[in-house]
């Protein structure tokens, strides 16, 4: 009823104008939010629906690079021939990207949180000059032949040890950030309670701070996760050769092998990007919470 | 108790993050002071004083990485600044459809580069391209987006704003979101409009979102590597070198005297402007 009396304003002497100021009002709503969904849509999804169906496709429909629906759907022959290629690199460059990032975020929580807590808890000095040190390193780009150099003088050069702690030095910044400036709500009578009762300073910090950190290091775990999963220039500098292949490295090299077979590199971007998904999936409000956590104080 | 606190808070707990924090960046950050002045083979090496820095300022093959990166960097953070702001005041709105909208604006955000490199070059494909074969549709002629040599930056920098665009947008959206309703009720009150309402309340009160967008965006602008590494490589010739592609170049040539050199330089660069950059913003914010 109420979209005909807009049509036809003239018609409507019972209805009053302050109503009809409503009317308006909501059909001007309805048309940003059809326009705005719309928008989304075109900008946001269709990037991700060309590379879905895409994936589907043989190689030679896909070679067309369109938007059309494929003829017949090929995606598991798809997934079975880049899960094989080049004897199942895909596999070992999973393992290692999983590998990598997994002990990255265990190395990361501990060595971030007890930086935080001594930090925020201790004012010296010495405290501008370790902020300095935190702030330098989320600015100055990483220095990378003379890291290769280093890796190499102590033998760590091409292994999981080395690229792991590139990473977690990379992160460590950011993530005692997040840890000192989470330590400001958990009150230092806490910590005096427990010294009275007689525990030890490493128990205090172990059985005591480190657990009412949990929120922080869930959201460490989630941008941890996302960083070290998705880093190639890292991998590409510090990790190369053919056995210690990562996720992104794979898909880099698949690039120039399947210059001909473009369903297969969809298929391959698409199967890299299940993970990110199913994160974004479990963890929406919590990895936006995190990335704006840090950085907008 | 304060003795106690001194004895409990120990440096020792800084010892573990501190020695890879240094052996791992520090370090090389240091020494690559020294080697960027060296003619190096990783086992030996030869000091040859600022020569590495000269080539790199005046071979116009890899001098061109500045105005380069210098580009890159304004044009992506300040996109990133102006549709991030505009998204966060409308994704801020009471509107059904927000939540929708902001998923999908952010998701890019999880996503590898080198995926959305991958997909994007795919689309921009000059003939086939999905984007100029709409614009056809629509009786545009659409450009070769990463062939030309003059617009394959601005593509690529298109795509970076494409992906990170919802991290601005939750930054601007925590921003506004956290400005108290009874500015906007007492400019209500005043009979402001919507208008009034963006200058007087919203622009100036998501001031310090605004400058963290700006600092992570331009920072990263500078640093940018991965996205015109899948692209174009630096090219088509030189166009779309960023001192970063040309560092990895010159590393994948056995220079690495003269990548080092690059890196003191982006060093510097982004030293040079991210420093002061952000005192002034922060500056300003006390102003407020």
């Amino acid at each position: 009823m109420s979209k005909a009396v807009l049509s036809n304003p003239n018609s409507t002497p019972i209805v009053n104008p302050k109503s009809r100021v409503k009317t308006g009002k909501k059909l001007w709503k309805l048309f940003v939010e059809t326009f705005s969904v719309l928008a989304t849509l075109g900008i946001f999804g269709i990037p991700f629906y060309f590379v879905i169906i895409n994936a589907f496709k043989n190689s030679q429909e896909s070679s067309l690079l369109n938007m059309d629906w494929p003829s017949s759907f090929h995606l598991i022959e798809n997934m079975k021939e880049v899960i094989s290629a080049r004897d199942g690199m895909i596999i070992r460059a999973f393992f290692n990207s999983v590998m990598i990032t997994g002990i990255s975020i265990v190395l990361l929580i501990i060595l971030g949180a007890a930086a935080g807590y001594v930090l925020q808890r201790k004012v010296t000095k010495a405290t501008p000059f370790f902020n300095f040190l935190i702030l330098a390193g989320l600015i100055i780009p990483p220095a990378v032949v003379p890291t290769i150099w280093v890796l190499q003088e102590i033998g760590l050069f091409k292994t999981m040890p080395g690229i792991v702690f590139v990473e977690v030095a990379l992160n460590l910044p950011f993530t005692i950030l997040l840890y000192r400036g989470f330590m400001v709500t958990i009150p230092k009578s806490l910590d005096e309670a427990a010294l009275m009762d007689g525990c030890g300073r490493f128990r205090l910090f172990i059985n005591i701070i480190l657990p009412l950190l949990k929120p922080v290091s869930a959201t460490v775990i989630v941008l941890t996760a996302v960083s070290v999963y998705n880093d190639f220039v890292n991998p590409l500098y510090f990790f190369p050769g053919a056995e210690n292949a990562t996720l992104q490295l794979t898909l880099y090299n698949f690039m120039s092998m399947y210059i001909t077979k473009w369903n297969l590199l969809f298929t391959n971007v698409l199967l890299i990007s299940i993970p990110p998904l199913i994160l974004f999936i479990i963890f929406n409000k919590k990895i936006v919470a995190g990335m704006t956590a840090g950085s907008i104080k | 108790m304060n003795k106690l606190a001194n004895k409990t808070y120990t440096y020792y707990f800084l010892l573990p993050a501190g020695i890879v924090y240094f052996v791992f960046f520090l370090l090389p950050t240091i020494m690559s002071l020294f080697f960027s002045m060296t003619w190096w083979t990783l086992t030996d090496w030869k000091f040859i004083g600022f020569e590495n820095f000269v080539t790199f300022l005046t071979e116009p093959s890899l001098n061109i990485g500045f105005k380069n990166t210098l580009i890159y960097a304004v044009v992506t953070s300040g996109l990133k600044v102006i549709i991030g702001l505009l998204l966060g005041v409308f994704l801020s709105s009471k509107l059904k459809t927000v939540g929708f909208i902001r998923s999908m604006v952010f998701f890019p955000t999880l996503l590898s580069t080198i995926a959305v490199g991958i997909a994007f070059t795919m689309m921009m494909h000059p003939s086939q391209g999905i984007i100029n074969i709409v614009l056809s549709g629509l009786g545009i002629v659409g450009p070769d987006w990463l062939g030309d040599t003059k617009i394959a930056l601005l593509s690529v920098a298109l795509v970076d704003v494409w992906k990170g665009i919802g991290m601005a947008t939750v930054i601007f959206i925590a921003g506004i979101m956290s400005i108290p309703e009874d500015y906007y009720e007492a400019l209500m009150m005043d009979g402001g409009n919507a208008w009034h309402k963006f200058k007087s309340i919203i622009l100036p009160l998501s001031r310090p979102a605004m400058n963290t967008v700006i600092i992570l965006s331009f920072i990263g602008g500078l640093r940018s590597f991965d996205l015109i590494w899948t692209m174009t490589k630096g090219g088509p010739g030189f166009s779309t070198d960023l001192i970063a592609s040309i560092i990895y170049k010159q590393y994948q040539a056995g220079f690495f005297g003269l990548s080092t050199a690059g890196n003191v330089i982006l060093f510097i660069l982004v030293s040079a402007l991210a420093f002061p950059l952000y005192a002034y913003l922060n500056k300003k914010e006390v102003d407020l």
